[in-house]
């Protein structure tokens, strides 16, 4: 997995609550049995006038000029700003996948739907949690910004900062942190309490046999 | 301390904790489809890893499968190969599978308590967030991505944060006619679709203690819908006699001694008098309608009786232009009555209701009856290749067909749309699935959620209906 330590990137602003994972990539993409090739097809119901088919060439499809990864002025976007319940519904890593692929490399809103919020964590993708008041007025900012409006992310600190250099700081899990800035593999972690887990496995056949 | 049934089945399942409260969490049951599986194996292979216990595993391809005829295999060349990717890898890994055709073959989730696979006290994960279905069984369940699926095949465990506990205090008995899928849409109508973040629900009360285990599944399989990863039931005799029950002989339920044991430990699956809940909601069961979802979030609901609402009447911004949206999604009007909308389609399947009594509640509608008119297409998707073979042993299918509706295969259908079942942009789809989102049925698609019984009524009727009156 590719670390995370440090983005000042280009943000773009979805204004809308409860992005559920169907619309960050619809269901027809999940038949592949890769991790790769989901970006040209990310929000795909809202980016494009068209239906959508797995490995259809995006270029000439027709796309909607008033969806805001078509903007001219986002392109380039590795921040997704957005508001409350993000990534709900559906368990489908796809999303993130998609996210990434495209060339987000980190999330804020208010809050995030639990699974899809665990699996950003998997994939390097940084979903930032911030409150509703600031994200409000971040939304405000982005969207009467002259130009590109950047921020800044600094995830060994927890911050972010405004061009105008404000900095918010956000929570996040120690355990969660340690392994973006380190891009470890959980598995390997994992697997380093192999005695452990024996230790479980052997208690457990005692206790409940019907089990193995 | 006393407990609640999620703090006890956590606890039993604790392999170790890090300081900061992650937990390395033990999985007894691990069932695994076709769409969120591929790169999991991928992942495996590429390390050179194998499962640790791939007797754990069950595998089943049902988001892909078609319902119509199987002769000549899937016809979706892109849909064909996930498929048989599947078989290819429980073969290579020498996980069991029940492949299409196989008379156990269904929806994962339909599958799993069905054969006893499930059972209560486990810890059961799937890379899909209807895993929630199986805390029906007095088991912690959530769904989990395609890393996560990755990381249970090579550890047997996961890395998890505990959640905090909530009750859903359901009072009294749901009237005649109000279902367990009503109970549980009122239930994230009111909560919201975040109201369950961060949250294990446990569902209690007299009307979930009266509800069947099939309608116990409905209710936890939704808990998702309300951003909880976990719903919860705990066990009771009805819990012991689905799984004990000699006559339905689940082939996974521990026999014997085995089983005598296993009994003395789920009778212990259940929160202690005196636990204490982070969040506590109360419903009042009798004053319960049949409910209609009218948007694109399954929160987006009110009963057969109201009306869809105006976004004007509502106060927050962001909610008023999320509903705006939903109307101009769904095609609806600000305070039609939702009585006056008619469907153009009807789906009575899904994890969520595809099982005998869902598709007897429907039939018992269906009966003597015909599709209305307006109505282009009404399914029946059986939740698995024995829930189809007991519907026609009793002779629902020829209720269904003799009315005008298709009788189809298992699998999940046009609840999400993978195979060849979906609606055309701008058709209206009576749904007794799970989401209503944008273009969940298929882009441009418009799902209302109900009940099956509602949902066959609306069939009849060619618009939605109060079931309680005409029909029941």
């Amino acid at each position: 997995m590719q670390p995370f330590i440090t983005l000042n990137g280009l943000v773009v602003p979805l204004d809308r609550a409860n992005i559920d994972t169907d619309a960050i990539i619809p269901k027809q993409f999940l038949k592949s049995i890769r991790r790769t090739g989901f970006g040209p097809y990310l929000f795909d119901e809202w980016r494009y006038f068209d239906q959508g088919e797995p490995d259809m060439d995006c270029t000439l499809r027709p796309r909607n000029p008033d969806f805001v990864l078509n903007k001219p002025r986002y392109q380039g976007a590795e921040i997704l700003l957005a508001r409350a319940n993000f990534g709900c519904g559906s368990s489908r890593e796809h999303a993130p996948w998609a996210l990434l692929d495209y060339g987000i490399r980190a999330l804020i809103a208010p809050s995030f739907a639990d699974i899809f919020y665990n699996n950003c964590f998997k994939n390097g993708l940084l979903p930032i949690i911030l409150p509703e008041e600031t994200i409000d007025r971040l939304f405000r900012e982005v969207t009467s910004a002259e130009g590109g409006y950047c921020l800044a992310i600094d995830l060994n600190n927890s911050t972010v900062m405004t061009p105008g250099g404000e900095t918010f700081g956000f929570a996040i899990d120690p355990h969660r942190r340690f392994c973006l800035l380190h891009g470890l593999d959980d598995i390997e972690l994992t697997l380093k309490h192999t005695a452990a887990i024996r230790d479980y496995e052997n208690r457990r056949r005692v206790e409940a046999p019907w089990l193995f | 301390m006393a407990e609640t049934l999620y703090d006890k089945l956590w606890n039993a399942h604790v392999v170790r904790e890090e300081p900061d409260g992650t937990a390395l969490l033990y999985i007894d049951r691990h069932l695994i489809h076709e769409v969120t599986s591929p790169q999991a194996f991928e992942g495996l292979r590429l390390a050179g890893r194998s499962p640790w216990r791939r007797e754990t595993g069950l595998a089943l391809a049902d988001h892909n499968v078609p319902t119509t005829d199987r002769s000549a295999g899937i016809a979706d060349a892109v849909s064909r190969l996930q498929v048989e990717t599947l078989a290819e890898n429980c073969a290579h890994f020498g996980i069991t599978e029940f492949q299409m055709g196989d008379a156990r073959h269904g929806i994962v989730h339909v599958v799993g308590p069905e054969q006893g696979a499930v059972l209560p006290g486990m810890t059961v994960v799937c890379g899909d967030s209807h895993t929630a279905t199986h805390g029906a069984c007095g088991t912690l369940s959530f769904g989990i991505g395609t890393s996560e699926v990755e990381h249970v095949l090579a550890t047997q465990c996961l890395a998890q944060k505990k959640s905090k506990n909530m009750r859903v205090q359901v009072n009294g008995l749901l009237p005649h006619g109000v279902t367990a899928k009503d109970l549980i849409l009122a239930v994230i109508g009111r909560i919201g679709t975040a109201g369950g973040t961060g949250y294990a629900i446990e569902f209690a009360g007299s009307a979930i203690e009266a509800l069947s285990m099939e309608g116990r599944m409905t209710v936890c399989n939704m808990a998702i819908e309300a951003g909880a990863r976990a719903g919860l039931v705990a066990v009771d005799d009805k819990t012991i006699d689905y799984f004990g029950n000699a006559g339905l002989r689940r082939p996974y339920v521990p026999q014997g001694e085995r089983w005598e044991r296993a009994v003395v430990a789920w009778r212990t699956l259940r929160s202690d008098p005196d636990a204490v809940f982070d969040a506590v909601v109360e419903v009042d069961a009798l004053s319960l309608k049949p409910q209609v979802t009218w948007g694109t979030s399954p929160e987006m609901v009110v009963s057969i009786e109201g009306r869809v609402p105006d976004p004007a009447q509502e106060p927050d911004p962001t909610k008023r232009a999320g509903w705006e949206r939903a109307l101009a999604y769904m095609g609806l009007v600000a305070n039609t009555p939702m009585s006056a909308i008619a469907v153009d389609k009807v789906f009575i399947g899904s994890c969520t209701n595809g099982r005998i009594e869902d598709l007897r509640a429907a039939a018992m509608v269906v009966k003597g009856r015909k599709l209305a008119a307006n109505i282009k297409l009404a399914l029946v998707v059986p939740g698995s290749g024995l829930v189809k073979a007991a519907a026609e042993a009793e002779g629902l299918d020829d209720i269904f067909r003799a009315a005008g509706f298709e009788w189809r295969a298992p699998g999940c259908s046009m609840c999400l749309a993978m195979n060849a079942d979906r609606l055309a942009p701008g058709e209206r789809c009576a749904s007794t699935s799970n989401r209503n989102f944008e273009g969940r049925q298929g882009l441009g698609g418009r799902t209302h959620l109900v009940s099956p019984a509602m949902a066959a009524a609306a069939a009849i009727a060619g618009h939605f209906v109060d079931v309680r009156g005409l029909f029941l």
